[in-house]
């Protein structure tokens, strides 16, 4: 079972459609690239899919269907969504992000757990856990608006251009994390990214969205090979 | 000495009532980036509500308590069925909806009790004590510990509670907060509501000095308007400091120029507040780039 698929999803802004008919999956421990151009619909398409937008079509996570579902309901159910640019609370500590991260979870055990564990393996926010989320640097803003997201164990993690504005030796970083949360923890990675070269290496599957509509889909190894695709979609000269 | 001392005592008397009233604006505020002009006459409608129950035979303290409660649900319902609605509406539009519960409360109240002023009962004993030669009424401690202990529930479940946390989440990042399951609509319902109860509690302060009428809360929503300016719109503390230096400014000024006389007590405290604003326009414990006109 996939831990995450989309059906004939639509979606616009102001009753004009900007994504149609996108189908996609992403599997349990799976991480799935979702490549395009500037303003070819990639956040429209996340934004849809956990609920913050307006859409038509299936969605279902887990097996369970969540299409009528509430944003906020999706969190719970374990549908987690780091948004393109902050996805932080920029007027809260970095402790109060993890707290807010973890609020549809109920055990505070659990809590305490997770965040000594986040803390762990993110040191940096642990020395600054009483520092606002706004005035950490844009690395660290990136590491703690992952950790946030994670605290509520999800099954399905969506990041939307994470290494927007990183240094590059950070954003290798973030790209092994991302590995190692799928390949230990099971999450399924949902990761839209400019960066389609980088994001290739740690994917295994792909789509590429041509305004709004999915033009390709395949294994990041096919998509990394043909360079006429990646010229023509990806911007990356072979 | 003894006199300016003594004027102090009785403007943060009357200071606790700007103050509460003054933290209910601010916490809609915050949420929503509204200013309620008809809090005060929602606060009154409901403190008419506790003296009917005390008419009907009711314990005062009982009365007040499931007044309290009703304060609440009408704050959360005017939220869900007058506000939720237009909340992306153009802010004159809101303004005037404001206006409209203003008008519409002071109605009720007027035709539901009539307009006369009736005696609300003393909510404190009638003991004075007397410290260096101040005279300190039961009242005025009674209203200054009520305004502290409200004030300090109010941080501590900010500060402290899940759901406390979440409110300011949806206040200060509605887009954001879907992210992380937070019904934003449910909280802002929920900052209507407990807003609604600290109106309602200064109107109860408010009601036995004042006397009971539907027009009561005029002059305290003018002097609770001052304090959010001075405290700074989105700081509840602020409101609460600004709320008691506007009472001790009112009274004082008052004292200290007498020339001025009662008529116009009224603009003692504004004067002060432009000349702080000239300073500080975000307002004492604003946060500065925040403020919105
Ligand atoms: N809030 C909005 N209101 C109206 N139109 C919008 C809104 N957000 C995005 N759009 C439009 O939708 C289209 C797709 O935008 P979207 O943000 O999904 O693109 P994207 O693929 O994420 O681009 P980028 O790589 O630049 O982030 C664009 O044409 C954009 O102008
Ligand atoms: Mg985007």
């Amino acid at each position: 079972m996939n831990a995450l698929e989309i059906h004939g999803l639509s979606a616009g802004y102001g009753g004009q459609p900007i994504v149609r008919d996108i189908r996609l999956t992403v599997g349990t421990g799976e991480i799935v690239a979702l490549l395009g151009a500037n303003g070819a619909g990639k956040t429209t398409t996340l934004r849809a899919a956990s609920g913050v937008l307006r859409h038509s079509g299936k969605l279902h996570l887990d097996g369970q269907d969540i299409s009528g579902v509430s944003a906020a309901r999706r969190v719970a159910l374990g549908l987690a969504h780091v948004p393109q640019g902050r996805g932080t609370f920029v007027d809260f500590s970095v402790e109060e992000n993890l707290r807010l991260g973890a609020y549809s979870v109920t055990s505070a055990q659990r809590i305490q757990d997770d965040t000594a564990y986040w803390f762990g393996v993110f040191p940096r926010l642990k020395e600054r856990r009483a520092q606002l989320a706004g005035s950490l640097s844009g690395g660290e803003q990136q590491m703690l608006a992952i950790a946030r997201a994670m605290m509520t164990r999800p099954k399905v993690l969506m990041c939307d251009e994470p290494s927007l504005g990183l240094a590059p030796a950070v954003t290798a970083d973030l790209f092994v994390l991302l590995r190692d949360l799928a390949a230990d923890r099971g999450t399924g990675i949902l990761i839209v990214e400019q960066n389609a070269h980088l994001t290739l290496e740690i994917a295994a599957r792909a789509y590429v969205l041509e305004h709004g509509e999915i033009a390709i889909e395949g294994s990041a190894a096919t998509l990394s090979r043909n360079s006429e695709i990646q010229r023509a979609y990806l911007g990356i000269e072979a | 000495m003894t006199l300016i001392l003594q004027q102090l005592v009785e403007g943060l008397a009357s200071g606790t009532i700007y103050a509460a009233l003054a933290v209910a604006l601010v916490m809609i505020h915050r949420a929503t980036r509204i200013v309620n002009f008809a809090q005060g006459e929602m606060a009154t409608f409901c403190v008419y509500l506790a003296w009917q129950m005390t008419v009907w035979g009711l314990p005062l303290y009982v009365a007040l308590a499931i007044a309290a409660v009703l304060s609440f649900i009408l704050g959360a319902a005017v939220f869900r069925l007058a506000i939720r609605p237009i909340l992306s509406a153009p802010p004159e539009a809101i303004v005037v909806s404001c206006i409209g519960l203003f008008i519409g409360f002071q109605a009720m109240s007027l035709w539901l009790w009539g307009s006369d002023n009736l005696q609300f009962p003393r909510l404190f004993s009638n003991t004075i004590w007397t410290i260096a030669d101040v005279r300190i009424s039961a009242n005025t401690a009674g209203m200054l510990v009520t305004l502290a202990l409200l004030a300090g529930l109010l941080a501590a479940m900010f500060r402290f509670t899940r759901i406390g946390l979440a409110m300011r989440a949806a206040a200060a990042e509605r887009e954001k907060s879907p992210y992380v399951g937070i019904e934003v609509e449910t909280m802002l319902t929920l900052g209507w509501g407990l807003a609604a109860v600290f109106g309602f509690i200064a109107a109860v302060l408010a009601a036995p000095s004042l006397f009971l009428s539907p027009t009561m809360m005029l002059s305290v929503i003018i002097y609770a308007l001052a304090a959010a300016t001075l405290g700074g719109w989105d700081s509840p503390a602020g409101a609460i400091v600004g709320g008691l230096v506007v009472g001790v400014a009112e009274t004082l000024g008052t004292t200290l120029v007498k020339a001025i006389g009662a008529e116009l007590r009224l603009a003692i405290p504004f004067l002060l507040i432009t000349l702080i604003l000239f300073v500080r326009p975000q307002g004492l414990f604003g946060r500065s780039g925040t403020t919105r006109v």
